[in-house]
């Protein structure tokens, strides 16, 4: 067992929701976080209510995990307003990228989100126009520039209509396992960084 | 009794009349006072009263003046313009006075005009009339806010040197004395003429050297450690009483004893009460003293070019006329062209170097005193004598020209070509009005911001103390005008009013959006009547003092409720924003003339709000839940995104 412990993974999920009393994929989604293992779960706006954010804290919670996750109802094909304003005050120039920037190198990135729209508006030919892959592009050069491998999204399409069609609880096991694969090291990472979300890696490996 | 009446009823009348149309002209007060002078005098003539006699009083506005200058001047700054003092103010003086003298002397040969021809009347003359005018100077670039200008303070450096170059000069005048006129100097005297001069002490004639100059250096050392160390007891004792007129006593009674003692040590009065003044620059208690003494200094200065200006002998002009107005353009003219030499050597360049130029052409009050003391002396014939005094005070009265030639064509034509590099002022300080537990936070946000900060409050402790921290405090009642006027509001940016008296913070947002519309005010108020009051007072941005702290524990509280904190701090703001409009509205239908029972539209308002308040409490409005959930709120199921 301590065998395992030594080698285990640390794992750093950053959890955006501005309104939790009115989630219904999310909050299970961080609940199932914060109850395993060497996974750390930080509610950002709990945290941080006044957006007034402490970047000492959130660069030394970094240097003390292997793979950090944000975890996010996807808005406006982007993150909710505090994890930008994280980004823009957490990845300094020194620490994160640039001179000397080499903090997050090597570590593991990628975003776990949910959607209002299917995963057919998800397509070139639907109306959001573009795969969610290509949408989180920028948070793909951000890893990228910090030395991160970033593997594709886990993402949960129609998450409005989650909970009537029963989906919610299949989605949230799809996160824990994800989690503990991370923690084992036993994601292929390869393949998760090439694909086109995680959902398919994890089917694929009979994860899923 | 009834002759004080007439004069001071005279000399008011004259100094009402002209004073606001002369400002009104764009002439400034200077010139009024000048011209109200000249406009007495036939009257104060018929009186038989001699203008000279007040003269000697109001010169006291000049003493006053320089106590003010030095309260201004931190010693620090004092002995960074040493060099200014010693080479511009040197250089003027010295220069001025030899070519003055040469002219004197080969315009005696010309005109052979014995008295003139002797080396030394020329050397007195050129000595009396190197001296510029002080008092028109200083309160001129005052008016026209140039002091703090490159020329101004370069004209500020050359009349300070000038008045501390008196006490040489009265040391060296007697030594200048023709005998034949001393012989008859003191048979006049002693005939009649002499009523003044028994009245000043002279303890210290007739002593030998080493104990006139051992009293010199003792009234010197005795105003800097006395200055240091007794007035601060001293006032703080006297704070106690809570008097405020025993305070203005108090001042008083230190610059007229500092000049007594000056004088009876043979330095110059204006001298002492400067040194007094720079001495007591860092105390905390120098904006009282400057709005104690602030309207003395202007009275009497007022006095003083009123005198001046009746003070013209038309007689004697009318006698000579073109000589007289001659030789009066020529000494200013040769006087600008030193001043002119001297701002090109110094590099005062563009306007700058004018306004030095064409201010401190004129000779000045310390000429009267001179030429007195020169008469009394036997060192220039009495008639002579007469003659340079309407020189003087000539120059004296076209002075306010040229300041007004600098402004309208100079400053305007040359500095639209220079880039404005040395005029540009220090920024406006802010004013913190109380220094409580509220006024001493926002002092500390705005001094670790990098902000300068003035800070008035009536208690002596608080004060003190917080001095010891470093903290630029002053004592005094900062709801006082003359208070307020002394700490710099003119130029201030921003003025916090943090008093802990509702009633006089009132008064003062009113008296401050008034006469400073400039001044940005953030208030302090009490509760939500002291709001409203502040609000029709003209304040717009006040703070209630406990509004703030109320909220944030109504969030923990919710917090603690199990609320998620970012919920907590939405619910937090948007409570904020409701009570803040509907204070606002209420705030614009309050009146401070009718009580808030009869006002009908106030009370309508308050009901129709707390009806409001109700209703949503109930659930029954959805106005504030949608403030606090709008934004966040997902869309609604199964809604269509695109059409």
């Amino acid at each position: 067992m301590s065998d395992v412990a030594e080698r285990a993974q640390k794992v750093l999920v950053l959890f955006a929701h501005p309104a939790q009393n009115r989630s219904e994929v999310n909050v299970h989604l961080a609940e199932a976080a914060h109850q395993l293992d060497h996974v750390t779960l930080i509610d950002l706006y709990g945290e941080y209510p006044r957006l007034d954010i402490d970047i000492d804290l959130e660069q030394a919670r970094l240097r003390e995990h292997d793979v950090i996750i944000f975890l996010h109802p996807l808005y406006w094909y982007s993150t909710p307003a505090i994890l930008k304003e994280w980004q823009d005050l957490v990845l300094e120039y020194g620490f994160a990228y640039g001179k000397g920037g080499t903090a997050l190198e090597g570590k593991t990135f990628f975003s776990a989100v949910t959607t209002g729209g299917s995963a057919e508006a998800y397509r070139d030919n639907g109306y959001n126009r573009f795969t969610i892959r290509e949408l989180l592009q920028p948070l793909e050069q951000t890893a990228n520039l910090c030395g991160m491998t970033y593997l594709a999204p886990l993402v949960l399409f129609g998450a409005r209509s989650a909970k009537e069609h029963g989906r919610v609880s299949g989605h949230v096991a799809l996160f824990r396992r994800l989690l503990e694969a991370l923690v084992a090291e036993k994601l292929p990472l390869i393949e998760a960084a090439k694909a086109e979300t995680l959902n398919v890696v994890l089917q694929k490996h009979g994860m899923g | 009794m009834e002759g004080f009446l007439v004069q001071a009823t005279l000399y008011l009348f004259a100094a009402v009349v002209a004073v606001p149309i002369a400002n009104r002209l764009g002439m400034g007060s200077v010139l009024g006072y000048l011209i109200a002078g000249v406009a007495i005098s036939p009257i104060l003539g018929a009186f038989g009263t001699d203008p000279e006699d007040i003269l000697h009083f109001a010169e006291f506005g000049v003493v006053l003046m320089l106590f003010l200058i030095g309260l201004e001047l931190e010693p620090r700054q004092l002995w960074g313009m040493r060099h200014r003092l010693l080479g511009l103010g040197g250089l003027q003086i010295a220069v001025s006075t030899i070519l003055i003298a040469l002219a004197a002397y080969w315009i005696g040969r010309i005109w052979a005009i014995e008295e003139l021809a002797h080396w030394t009347v020329a050397l007195a003359i050129g000595l009396t009339l190197a001296l510029s005018s002080t008092a028109i100077v200083l309160q001129t670039l005052g008016e026209k806010g140039l002091t703090r200008s490159d020329g101004g303070r370069a004209s500020f450096s050359v009349l300070l040197s000038q008045d501390i170059a008196v006490i040489p000069m009265l040391a060296l005048i007697p030594l200048l004395a023709i005998p034949e006129l001393i012989a008859e100097v003191s048979h006049g005297a002693e005939v009649g003429h002499g009523g003044k001069q028994e009245m000043e002490l002279r303890l210290l004639d007739g002593q030998p050297g080493w104990v006139a100059t051992l009293a010199v250096i003792a009234s010197v050392a005795g105003i800097v450690i006395g200055g240091q160390y007794l007035t601060r007891p001293m006032f703080r004792f006297l704070s106690h009483a809570r008097l405020p007129e025993i305070f203005t006593a108090a001042a008083l009674l230190l610059v007229i004893g500092i000049a007594l003692l000056m004088t009876v040590v043979g330095l110059s009065p204006a001298l002492g009460t400067f040194l007094a003044g720079v001495v007591l620059a860092n105390s905390e208690y120098k904006h009282e003293l400057e709005a104690d003494i602030e309207p003395f200094k202007g009275l009497l200065l007022g006095l003083f070019f009123i005198t001046v200006g009746a003070g013209i002998n038309f007689v004697l002009l009318f006698e000579d006329f073109f000589a007289i107005l001659g030789l009066t353009l020529g000494l200013m003219l040769v006087k600008g062209a030193v001043l002119y030499g001297l701002a090109k050597l110094f590099k005062l360049r563009g306007a700058a170097g004018w306004l030095f130029t064409l201010s401190l052409a004129q000779a000045g009050e310390f000429g009267f005193v001179l030429l007195s003391f020169t008469m009394q002396n036997g060192v220039i014939p009495t008639e002579l004598g007469s003659s340079l005094s309407l020189m003087v005070a000539l120059s004296m009265l076209f002075t306010p020209g040229l300041f007004i030639f600098y402004e309208r064509v100079i400053a305007k034509r040359i500095d639209a070509n220079l880039p404005e590099e040395d005029e540009i002022g220090e920024t406006g300080p802010v004013i913190i009005a109380g220094l409580g537990r509220f006024g001493q936070i926002v002092n500390r946000m705005l001094l670790s911001n990098g902000h300068k900060t003035v800070v008035l409050d009536y208690h002596n402790e608080l004060i003190a103390g917080l001095r010891h921290f470093g903290v630029e405090g002053y004592f005094g009642d900062p709801s006082r005008p003359e208070l307020l006027l002394a700490a710099g509001i003119r130029d201030a940016q921003v003025l916090v009013v943090a008093l802990d008296d509702q009633e006089k913070s009132v008064q003062m947002v009113e008296h401050v959006t008034r006469e400073y519309p400039h001044v940005k005010i953030v208030a302090r108020a009490h509760d939500r009547q002291h709001t409203y009051a502040l609000y029709a007072a003209g304040a717009r941005d006040i703070v209630r003092e406990t509004f703030d702290s109320s909220v944030r524990a109504g969030r923990y509280a919710l917090e603690k409720l199990g609320h998620h904190p970012f919920q907590a701090e939405r619910a937090a703001r948007a409570y904020v924003k409701l009570d803040r409009h509907n204070l606002a509205e209420l705030a614009r239908l309050w009146d401070p003339e009718i009580s808030v029972m009869e006002n009908e539209r106030y009370a309508a308002k308050a009901r129709e709000i707390n009806a409001r308040l109700e209703e949503s409490m109930r659930g029954l409005r959805t106005e504030y839940h949608d403030r606090t959930e709008r934004g966040w709120t997902p869309p609604p199921k199964g809604g269509a995104v695109k059409d």
